[in-house]
């Protein structure tokens, strides 16, 4: 999503100043319920008429998966599982991918241009477009995979989550389109305690390890599943404890502050030698985004500010 | 649909077979995920393959395909071997009383009366006794060898869990669990729902797949019940309309017989199609038939058709024939068929035999498509390499395309699934030079009336005389054809004379020129036009009640009775009567449905019984039976009066397992096949294979190929097959295979699947190749072959509904 105004955001990447936060709003979340879910791909339509996005008329590779993965046009798509949790008892299950919304997002943790990714209040997070910068340290701090880099554009993209009509007071497109009402959506409060329902009613239809995925290692979802099998989120391809890459983590934890120190240090230094020399080039007045430990990047160094942006560190 | 959408989310479990309501009615589907989670109903999906519905299943049972008779058969002997029937509902409703004709039999793969050079029977020895009073013969206590319960169990005996299992490749512990399943619905607090589509009409045998299933849902009590039924599910928007608007040859509007040659004068054609009652006290509703088809005559020719003049019955085609859609694609196989006017239709990808269709389509003179989206049959004759061969320099068909309007760019009226009729209001502009199809009609029309007027010719005379009384001649609105279809007074219509006072003035019940307010009024005197009977009601003086949208439902029972009009009379569940016992008092106290109140029939829906039909009288809930309950022993059947397992035409055990030494039983012996093509078909030698083609929920039929969004998520042709057929074959995922039958062949990518399980079949295993049809060469999708390349020329014995559910094939590596 291109910038929107918002006087309820959370947190900004690599930005310093203070976030507007005057609006109140509670955290919102999406529930997938795979046990209503049909696989029918309304939701796919709906996100790429919305959006105004198509993406190219792909091929059949021997699956019912299409497109077959996320896509910077395809910002949700199908997934099928033809599983066998035990033996003889197959079961389809599929799933409907795209951005978990993390409440402790990898990916504005890694990003290094101030404001390129946002979490509103209500824990939707969303790409700024103009801001991306298009060096790809979302997708490697996203424990799901999902950012996906334009080739036509260098910038990054992923499911908004409808930030444009959340915030108008609708629903998400896919929430709107869904026919068997397999997607909700409303409060996490009452999400978490619609899917506590649902988990009980799985339950006594015989799914014994029916649960929530929300997970906790990522400070929770804003887009959360009922699986069948929750004990078993990889039948369909989803990390069963996702956390943050710890090469993020030092980076923001550690490395970074470290490096800010160092560089505060050479600022101290340049500034008595100014003192003393006197003016040699100006300084711009831009972030500092040192190279985060096993990522890739250019590997200049920049003068720095003070960031606040570690709090999530 | 007997029941509504709305109206399977009362029910305890839903039977999902011989359709695949979560892949091809999602949206409806949305009923049954309620059911499922505010009445912990159960879902059984019993298919060929693991499907998308069956995905969301409580238990799933395979099944070959064309072996649902077989199954069913078996629940049936299942239900009345285990006395799992609903007894009072089955006396009170069903004909299992009733006395069968002495002569009657089935023995080894016939019934009675079969002429075999003529492949149909004489249905003499069909049917039930008759007394002296004119009366139907029967026994209350359901112990005579000929009453029709005693006949129906000796007829399923046969149908044995083991032989069930053998015919079907279904284990048997599965087919047993799906059967208990079903048995307990025999419950009067319990009901199940049946969910079908084309799985089941697509067959030589689709009637009588759907009549078995009705005769389920009698023995359990569930028909005429919130939550219960027998529930077509159609596909196109409209398809509904289609039909309750006689788009084909077989009827008038609203279900009335067309004439036969034998119907020579209006007198004779009305006798027989009006009945008698056949047990005392019956509605009989037929006996209204003189004043449905009156009705419908002074629709179409004004005040050219009198009483004088037998209303101008002279002017209606009688039949000499049938007419159904193969015996067109045959007549034009064989040159005896010149001009074809292809409206809202894609014959070369919707007609099975692809081949033998671009043969016919190659000897007309003319073509004229009428669609919104260039069609393939638009351009049979264009060559598309491989995906159609064909040399346009070999081939004189003229054709025309003249573009329709989109339905988002038309108004009127859609009527769906549930018989519910809903008006839409167009929302843009059509493009370019398109224009809707009434319009098309009008101007062709007006153009060759002009023709006839000035030229002359045969029967000029109903051309000049038709009623055509719209403001623009050229153009009549969606409005005046639905008011014209509701029906008016064409004068006074007069209230019946007081046999007291024969001379009293009568009364005038609707004035000349007023919207008639609903069927009964209608009259065979001429006093009132109608265009479709069972529309009347939709759009009265009150004003156009299709275009209603309150969403109440004052029960919570899904009613929703002020939302559109559902045909007839705005009832929304046919047969109501039944979810009542016989004393009035509703089966499940907890769902009541319709009660008699002690003075009149009220409750959720409009009664489908006479208000004041006391239930002492024991008045049958079955009114358009003249014996007023519901058929078990039906004479109306072309293959026999109860459903009998037979083979698809193409069947991959080459034998049928309920007649194994009657060679000439293995496919339904009463399905015409028309001369030229028993040599199309294939035999399992060649083709070892059990195919059946099916639908997307990424696509609608063959339109959707034509839309950017659909092509995205379901870009290109495939077929499935199962990993151990795979292995076989050493096909792997995403290969592109060669698919042939008999008559043709298509290439796509294959989808390797799970979903699919080779099935033991009488003892050997019987693998299936799936065939998703919505590709073709026109459109954005990738471009594919028809899978009407493959499909066999024939069809139900009754409808001649083709058989694109069952046939055979082979299948490589391309």
């Amino acid at each position: 999503m291109a910038s929107l105004q918002s006087l309820a955001i959370a947190a900004r990447s690599a930005t310093t100043t203070a976030s507007p936060s005057i609006r109140q709003s509670p955290p919102i979340a999406k529930l997938i319920d795979e046990s209503k879910c049909i696989g029918c791909k309304a939701c796919q339509v709906a996100c790429m008429n919305w959006n105004d996005l198509r993406d190219e008329v792909g091929h059949n590779d021997g699956v019912y998966d299409n497109p077959r993965d996320l896509t910077p046009a395809s910002w949700t798509v199908m997934k099928f599982f033809e599983v066998e949790p035990k033996q003889g008892s197959l079961e389809w299950l599929i799933r409907k991918d795209g951005c978990m919304h993390c409440e402790d997002p990898g990916c504005l943790k890694a990003c290094p241009s101030p404001g390129a990714i946002v979490k509103y209040a209500n824990g939707i997070v969303d790409f700024i477009s103009e801001n991306c910068i298009g060096c790809g340290y979302c997708v490697k701090g996203c424990p799901f995979d999902v950012p996906r880099i334009s080739e036509a554009d260098n910038k990054a993209y992923k499911c908004t989550l409808c930030s444009d009509r959340v915030s108008v007071g609708l629903e998400p497109a896919c929430v709107k389109t869904c026919p068997t009402g397999a997607i909700g959506y409303g409060t996490k409060a009452d999400m978490v305690a619609y899917a506590e329902k649902r988990v009980g009613e799985l339950k006594e239809r015989g799914f014994q390890n029916a649960g929530l995925y929300n997970p906790q290692g990522v400070g929770g979802t804003h887009v959360m599943y009922v699986l069948k099998h929750a004990d078993r989120p990889e039948l369909e391809d989803l990390p069963k404890d996702p956390t943050i890459s710890p090469m993020v983590s030092l980076w923001k934890g550690i490395a970074k502050p470290l490096a800010v120190a160092g560089m505060v240090g050479a600022a101290v230094v340049g500034f008595f030698h100014y003192m003393k020399v006197g003016p040699v080039e100006e300084v711009a007045n831009a972030d500092d985004v040192p190279d985060p430990p096993g990522l890739p990047g250019n590997g200049t160094t920049r003068p720095v500010s003070n960031d606040q942006g570690n709090r999530h560190g | 649909m007997t029941n509504s959408w709305t109206d399977i989310r009362n029910t305890d479990l839903v039977l999902i077979m011989g359709g695949n309501a979560a892949e091809a009615h999602p949206c409806g589907f949305k009923w049954v995920t309620e059911a499922m989670q505010h009445r912990k109903a159960k879902l059984v999906v019993v298919d060929p393959r693991f499907t998308r519905s069956a995905a969301v299943a409580d238990t799933y049972a395979p099944i070959r395909v064309g072996t649902d008779i077989a199954f069913l058969g078996g629940v049936i002997n299942y239900l009345l071997s285990k006395d799992a029937i609903h007894h009072d509902y089955v006396k009170a409703n069903t004909d299992a009383s009733f006395l069968v004709k002495e002569g009657f039999a089935y023995d080894n793969g016939f019934f009675t009366g079969y002429n075999e050079a003529t492949r149909s029977y004489n249905k003499a020895s069909w049917g039930y006794q008759m007394g002296d009073d004119g009366f139907i013969k029967v026994d209350p206590t359901l112990q005579d060898p000929q009453c029709v319960f005693q006949q129906l169990k000796k007829h399923y005996s046969r149908y044995t869990p083991e032989l069930v299992s053998r015919i079907t490749g279904t284990p048997q512990d599965q087919f047993l669990k799906v059967a208990e399943m079903i048995a307990s619905t025999a419950k009067a607090d319990r009901v199940m729902t049946i969910m079908y589509a084309l799985g089941w009409t697509q067959h030589s045998v689709g009637s009588q797949n759907i009549r078995t299933m009705a005769m389920i849902q009698l023995l359990l009590g569930n028909m005429g019940r919130p939550g219960g039924g027998v529930n077509a599910l159609r596909g196109h928007a409209n398809v509904q309309g289609i039909t309750d608007m006689n788009a084909y040859t077989e009827v008038l509007s609203g279900y009335m017989l067309a004439p036969l040659d034998a119907d020579i004068d209006r007198a004779t054609y009305l006798a027989a199609r009006t009945p008698k009652a056949l047990r005392p006290n019956q509605m009989n509703f037929p006996q209204n038939f003189p004043k449905w088809h009156t009705s419908l005559m002074k629709a179409y020719y004004g005040k050219a058709a009198s009483a004088e003049n037998d209303f101008r019955y002279d002017w209606l085609p009688r039949r000499d024939r049938q007419y159904d859609v193969l015996t067109m694609f045959d007549m034009m196989f064989n040159g005896q068929m010149h001009g074809f006017l292809c409206q809202g239709f894609n014959p070369l990808a919707a007609v099975p035999n692809k081949a033998k269709l671009t043969v016919g389509l190659s000897k007309l003179k003319f073509l004229v498509v009428m669609d919104p989206l260039e069609s393939e049959t638009s351009e049979f004759w264009k060559n598309f390499g491989p995906l159609n061969d064909v040399d346009p320099k070999s081939i004189r068909t003229e054709v025309f395309r003249l573009p329709t309007t989109c339905v988002a760019e038309e108004t009127g009226s859609f009527t769906n699934s549930s018989r519910v009729i809903s008006w839409k209001e167009k929302a843009v502009d059509p493009p370019g030079e398109s224009k809707p199809d009434s319009e098309i009609m009008a101007r062709l029309f007006m153009k060759l009336r002009g023709l006839y007027a000035k030229n002359g010719g045969t029967m000029a005379e109903p051309v000049a005389a038709l009623h055509w009384p719209y403001v623009r001649p050229e153009v009549p609105s969606s409005q005046e054809l639905l008011r014209e279809i509701n029906g008016y007074a064409v004068t006074d219509v007069l209230a019946p004379a007081d046999p007291k006072n024969p001379d009293a003035p009568r009364a005038v019940l609707v004035k000349a020129g007023e919207q008639m307010p609903n069927f009964a009024l209608l009259q065979a005197d001429g006093s009132t036009a109608c265009g479709n009977w069972i529309y009347a009601g939709c759009w009265t003086q009150a004003g156009n009640m299709t275009a209603r949208r309150d969403t109440s439902d004052p029960t919570g029972l899904g009613v929703y009775p002020n939302w559109g009009f559902a045909w007839p009379a705005n009832r929304r569940i046919l047969y109501n009567r039944a979810s009542a016992d016989a004393s009035g008092k509703p089966w499940n106290p907890a769902q009541p449905y319709l009660v008699w109140n002690g003075s009149a029939w009220g409750g959720a829906d409009i009664p489908d019984m006479r208000p004041n039909a006391k239930p002492e009288e024991g008045v049958g809930a079955f009114i358009m039976n003249p014996e007023g309950v519901a058929r078990l022993h039906a004479v109306g059947m072309a293959e026999g009066p109860f459903p009998e397992h037979y083979e698809p035409f193409e069947s991959p055990i080459g034998v049928n397992l309920m007649c194994p030494n009657n060679p000439k039983a293995v496919s339904n012996p009463a399905a015409r096949v028309f001369k030229d093509d028993w040599a199309s078909l294939g035999k399992k030698d060649k083709f070892p294979y059990a195919a059946t083609t099916y639908r997307l929920t990424e696509h609608q039929h063959f339109w959707t190929k034509h839309s950017r969004s659909n092509a995205v998520v379901q870009p290109a042709p495939f077929v499935e097959i199962g990993e151990e057929l795979a292995k076989e074959k050493g096909i792997r995922h995403g290969d592109m295979v060669r698919v042939r039958s008999n008559r043709g062949q298509v290439v796509a990518a294959c989808v390797v699947t799970k979903r699919i399980k080779a099935l033991m079949v009488d003892g050997k295993p019987i693998h299936h190749v799936g065939i998703p049809i919505h590709w073709g060469f026109k459109g954005v999708t990738q471009n594919g072959y028809l899978a009407n390349a493959l499909t066999p020329f024939l069809g139900d014995a009754n409808s001649q509904t083709p058989e694109f559910k069952a046939f055979l094939v082979d299948i490589e590596k391309a």
